[in-house]
Order: structure tokens, then C-alpha cells, then sequence
């Protein structure tokens, strides 16, 4: 009985050992896509601009465009929602910026509504705006051809 | 010191009056123009400093109701922290520079320190429901003096629109032709929007462009 305890625990013992070394390995291996090893905090994030005033190509049919300016200050929360303030008509004229489509205002049973409906509400879910950064990895995505 | 000449004992009131209008014999002129200039210059004084005190940022949060609902909207957007380390503190957007229109504004919040004792606005809920009109005071103020709180910091004619976003070359153009303000365009530049200020915002402007068109 004893013997088999201490077995046991010699083993365990054994095994914890080798985990941590492997931790250890492990660490010291792995390459993470910032620059700075696993353990340390990250180092500042460079300084990107917003592409302001590019038009981008839409990469497929579907794609929701993206957008050509910054959007990180304009509020959208239960109160209002600031695209709208010139996405939306009548504002959109005024402020000459492209009105959002009827699609915006379809509900999920198909029914056209009056207001946008909520599945559309939070725009930055679909409509992000592009950095001058490079990519972190290689991308190997195509645009989709139609009409072949 | 009593003048009295017909031996009854004037009241109090009159004999202070009196003193006032009596001449000094002791006294030479020019030493109590020199006194009053200087008295005149410490009133003076102490009156500004104690109203410039009314006008920094730490005044301002002083009150709760200021430093948890506006103050914490404002930290962090673009007049708090900026890459140029410039502020626009609340004084800078709503206390005016011109000494007229800074004593008249100190004389109305007379009224929002009625409100503060009143507890007007004393949870975030009551904020949020008076909210609406705070901001169509500060919107329909902003119109009047033709955003002149801003234009204290940014000119449409020291705008170098070339290095503006696209957006805003186009829409800074029109606003120079037009004679637009900026309050008209930059809603919400420092605190969070109320529920329906764009419905708000077109009632305002009907009714301002009716009363002004006509002139
Ligand atoms: C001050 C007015 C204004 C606000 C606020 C605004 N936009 Fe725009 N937006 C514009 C204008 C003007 C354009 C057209 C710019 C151009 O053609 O260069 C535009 C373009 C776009 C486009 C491109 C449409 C297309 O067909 O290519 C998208 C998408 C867009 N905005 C989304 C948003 C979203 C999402 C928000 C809120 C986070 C927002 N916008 C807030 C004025 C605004
Ligand atoms: C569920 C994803 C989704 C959300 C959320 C969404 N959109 Fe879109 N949006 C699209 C797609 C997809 C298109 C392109 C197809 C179309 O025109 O409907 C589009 C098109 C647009 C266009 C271009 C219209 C044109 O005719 O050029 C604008 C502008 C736009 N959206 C603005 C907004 C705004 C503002 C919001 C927030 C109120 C918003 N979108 C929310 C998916 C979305
Ligand atoms: C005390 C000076 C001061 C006052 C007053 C002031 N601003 Fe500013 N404003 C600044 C500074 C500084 C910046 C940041 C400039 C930068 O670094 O790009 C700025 C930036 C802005 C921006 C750019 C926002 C962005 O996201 O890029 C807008 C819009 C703006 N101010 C509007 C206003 C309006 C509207 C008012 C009046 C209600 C106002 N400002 C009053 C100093 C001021
Ligand atoms: C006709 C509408 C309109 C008026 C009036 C107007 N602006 Fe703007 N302004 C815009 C738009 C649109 C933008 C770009 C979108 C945004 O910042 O939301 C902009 C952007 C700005 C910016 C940031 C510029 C940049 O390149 O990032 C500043 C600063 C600014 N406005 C200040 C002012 C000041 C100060 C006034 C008053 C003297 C004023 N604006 C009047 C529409 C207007
Ligand atoms: C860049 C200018 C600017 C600065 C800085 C600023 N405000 Fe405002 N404030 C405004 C404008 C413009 C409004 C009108 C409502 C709106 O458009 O958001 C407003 C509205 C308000 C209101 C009415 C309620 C509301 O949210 O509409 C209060 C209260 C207020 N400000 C207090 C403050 C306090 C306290 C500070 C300092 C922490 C401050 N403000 C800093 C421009 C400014």
C-alpha cells in the first residue's frame, strides 16, 4: 500500500516537473504576430491614419461598403444614432452623403418598415472604415467574378 | 461730530447721512481720490478674481450633477485630449470672454443654483429627462451669439480647408457661403446627444428660420 502511494506521488511529481520545463519551452517558442515575447505587455500600437475621402472598391455583390471617412466619435447607443444625422433622408441631401438603402429598413420577416430596423441599427457591425496600415499576414483573398 | 443745530437729536439714519455729506476739513482732496482709486481698484479686483474663480473646470465639478453626467461624457474626446495638448474646458464653450455677456451669464446661473439646492437634476434620471431642454438652451444660446464660445478658439477664415477632411472642405465651404454656424453642424461635440435631439433640432431650426427669414 505504502509503496504504491509513493509510486504514485513520484509520478505526479515527475509529471509536474516536465509541465513546467514544457511550459517553459513552450514560452520561448512561441511567436506571437506583435513583436513582443508572450509574457511582456504590449507595446504601443503604431499610428494609423483613416482613409479619408478613398473610395473602395466592393469585393463581392453583398459586400456592405466601406466606409470613406472616421467613425469613432459619432454616437450610436438607445438615444441617437449619428450616421443617421446624415445617412438617413432628409438629412442625406443636405449633408451630401449617400442614402442608406431600402434594405436598411426591411425587418426580419421581410416587411418594409418606416425607420431603420434594428438588425441594421448598429452600422459599425457592417460598416468599417480602412486604415493605411499593411496587413499583419499575407492575404491571399480574391474579389469575386461574376459573369464568367 | 453731531451738526445739530436746533438741538433736537437727528436719527441715526440722518446722522450717517449727514456724515456722508458733510466736507472734510481734515482730509485734502486729492488723499481721498488717491484712497478711492486704490479701495476701488481692490473691490474691483477682488469682484473679477472671485468670478474668474467661477470660471475654471474644478468650479464646475464641484457640483455632482456636472461631474457625473457631462464630465464624463467630455473625458476623452477630442477638446480633453488632444495631440496638440490644447483644452476647451467647460468655461471655454459656455461662459463668453466679453465682460457684458460673461457678467449676464453669471447672473443666470443664479437660476441653475436654485436648481442645484432644489435637486433638480440630481440623479442621472432626472438629468436625463431635463436633458433635452438644458441642450435646446444651450443649441438656441449658440445660434444667438452666432457660436461665438467656439469661434473664440476656431475661425472659418484661419481654417486651412486643403488639410481638412474631405467631408468637411465641402461642408465648410457651403457654411462660409451660406452663413452657417457651426452649432448648426457640430451637435454633440463634447457630451453625448439627448433622446430626439434630431426632432428637436429641425423644430428649432423651422422656427428659427421663420422668425428670421423675414427680416
Ligand atoms: C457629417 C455627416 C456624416 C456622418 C455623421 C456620417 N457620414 Fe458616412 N458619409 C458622409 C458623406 C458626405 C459620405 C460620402 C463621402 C464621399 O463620397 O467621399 C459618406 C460615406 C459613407 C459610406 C460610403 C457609402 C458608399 O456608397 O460608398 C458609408 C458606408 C458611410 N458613410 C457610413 C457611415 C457610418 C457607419 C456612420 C456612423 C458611424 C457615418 N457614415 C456617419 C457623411 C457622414
Ligand atoms: C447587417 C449589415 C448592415 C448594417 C448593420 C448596416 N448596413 Fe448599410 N449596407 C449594408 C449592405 C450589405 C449594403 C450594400 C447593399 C445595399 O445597398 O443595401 C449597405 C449599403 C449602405 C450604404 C450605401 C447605399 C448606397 O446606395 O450607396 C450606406 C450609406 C449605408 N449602408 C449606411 C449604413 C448606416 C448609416 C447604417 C446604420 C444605421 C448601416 N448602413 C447599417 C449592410 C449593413
Ligand atoms: C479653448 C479652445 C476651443 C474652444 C472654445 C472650442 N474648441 Fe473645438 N477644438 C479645439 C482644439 C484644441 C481641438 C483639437 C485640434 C486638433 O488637435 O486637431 C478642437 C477640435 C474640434 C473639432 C474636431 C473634432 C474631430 O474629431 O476632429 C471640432 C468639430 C470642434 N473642435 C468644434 C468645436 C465647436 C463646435 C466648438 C464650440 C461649441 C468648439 N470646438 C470650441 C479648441 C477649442
Ligand atoms: C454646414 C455644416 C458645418 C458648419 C456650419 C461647420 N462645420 Fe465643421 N465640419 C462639418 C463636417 C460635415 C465636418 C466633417 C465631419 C465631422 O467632423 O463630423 C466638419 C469638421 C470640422 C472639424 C474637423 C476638421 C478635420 O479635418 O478633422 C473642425 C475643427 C470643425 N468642423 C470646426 C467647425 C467650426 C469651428 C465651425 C464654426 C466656425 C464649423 N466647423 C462649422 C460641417 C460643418
Ligand atoms: C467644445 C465645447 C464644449 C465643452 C468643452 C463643454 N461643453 Fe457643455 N455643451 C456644449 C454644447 C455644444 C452643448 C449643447 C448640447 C450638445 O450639442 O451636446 C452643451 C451642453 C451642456 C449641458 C446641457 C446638457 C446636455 O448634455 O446637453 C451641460 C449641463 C453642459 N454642457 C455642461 C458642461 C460641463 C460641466 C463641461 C465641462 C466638463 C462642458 N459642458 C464642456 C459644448 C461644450
Amino acid at each position: 500500500m505504502k509503496i504504491k502511494i509513493m509510486a504514485i506521488a513520484v509520478a505526479l511529481g515527475l509529471a509536474l516537473g516536465q509541465v513546467a520545463g514544457f511550459k517553459d519551452a513552450v514560452a520561448a517558442d512561441v511567436r506571437a504576430l506583435r513583436d513582443s515575447p508572450v509574457s511582456a505587455p504590449d507595446k504601443a500600437p503604431d499610428v494609423y491614419k483613416v482613409q479619408d475621402g478613398v473610395k473602395h472598391e466592393r469585393a463581392y455583390r453583398q459586400q456592405p461598403p466601406l466606409v470613406p471617412h472616421a467613425t469613432e466619435k459619432y454616437e450610436i447607443d438607445l438615444k441617437v444614432n449619428q450616421c443617421l444625422r446624415c445617412h438617413e433622408w432628409p438629412y442625406s441631401d443636405q449633408e451630401k452623403a449617400p442614402k442608406i438603402s431600402d434594405l436598411h429598413y426591411i425587418d426580419r420577416n421581410g416587411v418594409r418598415q418606416d425607420t431603420v430596423n434594428g438588425n441594421r441599427y448598429f452600422c459599425t457591425q457592417c460598416h468599417v472604415s480602412q486604415v493605411d496600415a499593411k496587413p499583419l499576414v499575407e492575404n491571399k483573398f480574391q474579389p469575386a467574378v461574376t459573369g464568367r | 461730530m453731531s451738526n445739530d443745530t436746533d438741538g433736537k437729536q437727528p436719527s441715526l439714519m440722518c446722522q450717517a447721512w449727514e456724515l456722508l455729506r458733510k466736507p472734510t476739513g481734515r482730509w485734502s482732496l486729492g488723499a481721498i481720490l488717491i484712497v478711492g482709486f486704490a479701495t476701488g481698484i481692490i473691490f474691483w479686483g477682488g469682484f473679477n478674481w472671485a468670478m474668474e474663480l467661477t470660471n475654471t473646470e474644478a468650479f464646475c465639478l464641484s457640483c455632482h450633477e456636472m461631474e457625473q453626467n457631462v464630465y464624463r461624457e467630455y473625458r476623452g474626446t477630442i477638446h480633453d485630449q488632444n495631440r496638440s495638448g490644447v483644452r476647451a474646458t467647460c468655461p471655454d464653450c459656455h461662459v463668453p470672454k466679453p465682460w457684458v455677456y460673461k457678467i449676464k451669464r453669471k447672473i443666470q446661473a443664479s437660476n441653475e443654483v436654485l436648481h442645484k439646492i432644489l435637486g433638480s437634476i440630481d440623479t442621472r434620471e432626472k438629468f436625463e429627462a431635463k436633458r433635452l431642454d438644458l441642450a435646446k438652451n444651450v443649441w438656441l444660446a449658440m445660434k444667438e451669439t452666432d457660436s461665438r464660445e467656439c469661434r473664440n478658439c476656431h475661425t472659418f477664415s484661419a481654417f486651412d480647408l486643403s488639410r481638412q477632411q474631405k467631408r468637411a472642405q465641402i461642408r465648410h465651404d457651403e457654411a462660409v457661403e451660406e452663413g452657417k454656424t457651426c452649432i448648426d453642424c457640430h451637435k454633440g461635440v463634447a457630451h453625448k446627444l439627448p433622446d430626439g435631439a434630431f426632432n428637436a433640432e429641425r423644430e428649432m431650426n423651422e422656427t428659427w428660420n421663420a422668425v428670421h427669414k423675414k427680416k
